[in-house]
């Protein structure tokens, strides 16, 4: 693997972070009856979530959001954020939860818009938690250019949930002659990968109570819809895009390769890999192919383009350390093989479950 | 990356697969030792760049694998209980015993933790005096010393609710009983670099002479583990069988005498169990009856659980060498990783589960 070196995500200088003290609230920390529909649940949505989310969709607090949508084909997609630890080294679960939709949604190629939050909140979640996610939460939506137009708080019973449980469900346009699919690849195909791998899995990891070392590891979190619009500007001929999250690239090419019916062969010397990220994993034993990441993305084009997909994924500030990482072969189809640098080849399978680390 | 990239350099690599090119007249049948050894070659596809002269047999060193099914079972007699907190290593969760593993035992509610020292595990007792906090202590010499010291300073500090529940194994037993197997093929010993950390490389010296077999404690990079194979093949077109130390910038003659001492007054020899090998005289570590209230085994009586291990799984002979994991009719077919039949299979450093994860090319 190829060390790099990533200057972590820039936070935006936020004209907001001067008024980002906690409002004044009855309770310190989130009550059940916040979640209950009465005067609590109002207090919630109007000194919390409205001075951050609100637009004019939102505002209207009705049940639901009425929204004007540009033609074309419409692209949908939903995820729940369950993180441990609610905050990490370079982001929390409220950023998360954003982006991850977000990049779901640009991955077909569609530009988002609009996201709906649906917070589960455990009694007794500090309310200066909440308000910090919500905050970046805000930033974030700002900064993917979308906006959050309908939600919805429960708050369950100490115990029920661990701390705060995010779902988000995004929508997005897409024109309609663009068609990306895992099923596209075909051989002689170049895969790129948009920046160095596995920041956030191991952040999240180094960060969790107990492990007696520390890191300077940060998580990747970023929206990707920017890289997408600009390869977008130069290409429709795109066969497939992914952001790498769970189960890290050795899973998203392993669903390529099965999808498509081809084979993938990577070079091992290509692979990016913060020299921190790749530290932690020696330690642990862990292989930075599986680990997840969530500001990166797998885009796989035809050779011709190949190098001006390339310079367009650079161009763009959460995509400067894009390479060409492999390609697509008719050989051993349905697998995901990679060069050693001693220059034989080994299986990339997929995981079973979560790595775990070794004994010894 | 520092103190990793230098022992992955590509070129240093070639030069030293060259030279056993040149070396290697004939046939030789080598035994890396250790698991993390077996994990770089068939991660790096050194298998697949040696003179085809030269055979890799993956040996008995994963402390997973040798694990005996019994001490699974234990273990999850103990984590199902209700005032304990089990505490393991990640790898040990996944590792089936008669009829389930410590995931399902989590899943049922049992507290079952991943921590990433034994030392964590007596913090959580210090931090939770109303429970039982048990750690899995398993390993070879490597891990001897941490576990050791665990419940050393349990005990300093007179921590009551804390135990290990102890099943460690001895590399050099295990070696001997390999070489004196009547179908023995291992002519070479690449010596597991991590176990002679601690215990430095005097004790290999009588089974190099008594067997007449090149031992040379090894590292773990591709680099280490070529330089290893070179070593032992100079030493076997020579005829000599010397123990001879390869992984220079961590091995010392005499080991690590601190972490003897502590292992030697915490725990003492004793007969152990190899899963698919049997009972080998004098080749574990239980802990002695001075600390015994911190013997888990005893704490919660369950010394009375025997089970004896599956038929259709061949780990033994894999472990011994006999056999590749893909001669096993089982491999691949009846028992994978996601429904592994041995422990070969389940840990990550397993011979069966590093073939499954990267060559299944041919």
């Amino acid at each position: 693997m190829k060390n790099i070196k990533t200057t972590n995500i820039q936070k935006r200088n936020n004209p907001l972070s001067v008024s980002c003290s906690v409002p004044i609230m009855d309770h310190d920390t989130v009550q059940l009856a916040h979640g209950a529909g009465g005067r609590l649940s109002a207090d919630l949505i109007d000194k919390i979530f409205l001075p951050r989310f609100g637009n004019e969709t939102l505002n209207k607090l009705e049940d639901q959001a009425t929204l004007n949508l540009p033609p074309g084909k419409l692209a949908f997609s939903t995820d729940s954020f369950v993180v441990d630890p609610i905050f990490f080294p370079g982001g929390n679960i409220g950023e998360l939860a954003i982006y991850g939709t977000v990049n779901d949604v640009a991955m077909s190629g569609a530009t988002p818009l609009y996201i709906s939050v649906a917070f589960i909140l455990e009694e007794g979640l500090p309310m200066k938690d909440l308000h910090r996610i919500v905050v970046s939460m805000e930033i974030a939506a700002e900064k993917a250019g979308v906006q959050i137009v309908t939600g919805d708080t429960k708050v369950v019973n100490k115990g029920s949930c661990d701390k705060i449980f995010i779902n988000t469900t995004g929508i997005g346009i897409l024109p309609e002659d663009v068609y990306i699919s895992a099923s596209n690849l075909q051989p002689g195909d170049k895969i790129i990968l948009s920046g160095t791998v596995a920041d956030h899995g191991m952040a999240v990891m180094t960060s969790r109570e107990g492990l007696s070392f520390q890191t300077r590891v940060k998580s990747d979190t970023a929206p990707l819809n920017g890289i997408v619009k600009n390869i977008l500007e130069i290409t429709k001929d795109i066969r497939a895009m992914r952001d790498p999250t769970r189960g890290g690239v050795a899973t998203t090419l392993n669903e390529f390769a099965a999808a498509s019916n081809v084979g993938i062969q990577l070079y091992d010397s290509n692979i990016p890999v913060n020299p921190d990220v790749e530290g932690a994993c020696e330690i642990l034993g862990i292989d930075p192919l599986y680990v997840a990441n969530e500001g990166k993305m797998i885009v796989v084009v035809p050779a011709y383009i190949a190098g001006d997909v390339l310079k367009a994924v650079q161009k763009v500030e959460f995509g400067k350390d894009a390479v060409i990482i492999g390609e697509v072969t008719d050989s051993h189809p349905g697998m995901v093989v990679i060069k050693t640098p001693l220059g034989a080849n080994r299986i990339v399978d997929m995981p079973i479950g979560e790595q775990l680390p070794r004994i010894c | 990356m520092k103190y990793l990239d230098e022992f992955r350099d590509p070129v240093l690599a070639k030069n030293i697969l060259d030279e056993i090119h040149k070396t290697v007249t004939k046939p030789w049948v080598i035994m890396e030792i250790c698991g993390g050894q077996t994990h770089s070659i068939i991660r790096n596809g050194i298998d697949q760049v040696l003179p085809k002269e030269i055979e890799l047999v993956h040996g008995p060193g994963c402390p997973v694998c040798v694990t005996p099914l019994e001490i699974i079972d234990k273990a999850l007699e103990i984590a199902s209980r209700p005032n304990v907190i089990f505490t393991s290593f990640g790898d040990m969760l996944r590792v089936p015993g008669s009829n389930k593993d410590l995931f399902m035992v989590k899943s049922e509610g049992g507290d079952v933790r991943t921590v990433y020292s034994p030392l964590e595990a007596v913090q959580i007792a210090r931090d939770n005096p109303e429970k039982e906090v048990v750690f899995f202590a398993v390993g070879f010499e490597t891990t001897a010393p941490g576990n050791a010291m665990a419940i050393y300073a349990a005990s300093k500090e007179g921590l009551t609710n804390f135990s290990e529940l102890v099943s460690h194994v001895l590399v050099p037993p295990a070696m001997e009983t390999l070489l004196s197997s009547p179908d023995n093929r291992v002519q070479g010993y690449l010596a597991a670099g991590h176990v002679c950390t601690v215990m430095g490389w005097d004790e290999y010296e009588p089974i190099a002479e008594n067997f007449r077999v090149p031992i040379v404690p090894t590292g773990f990079e591709p680099l280490d583990v070529l330089e290893g194979i070179l070593l032992v093949v100079k030493q076997l077109e020579a005829g000599l069988f010397n123990v001879e130390n390869q992984y220079l910038r961590s091995v010392k003659r005499e080991g690590n005498r601190q972490a003897q001492t502590i292992v030697n007054t915490v725990f003492e020899v004793t007969n152990r169990k190899w899963r698919g090998i049997g009972e080998i005289p004098a080749s574990g570590l239980t802990v002695r009856k001075e600390f015994e209230s911190y013997n888990a085994e005893k704490k919660f009586a369950v010394e009375n659980i025997t089970t004896e291990e599956s038929d259709l799984c061949i780990s033994g002979v894999v472990l011994r060498g006999l056999k590749k994991p893909h001669e096993c009719p089982a491999f691949g077919k009846e028992c994978t990783p996601t429904h592994p039949l041995g422990a070969t299979m389940v840990s990550s450093e397993g011979a069966c589960a590093a073939y499954y994860k990267y060559q299944r090319l041919e």
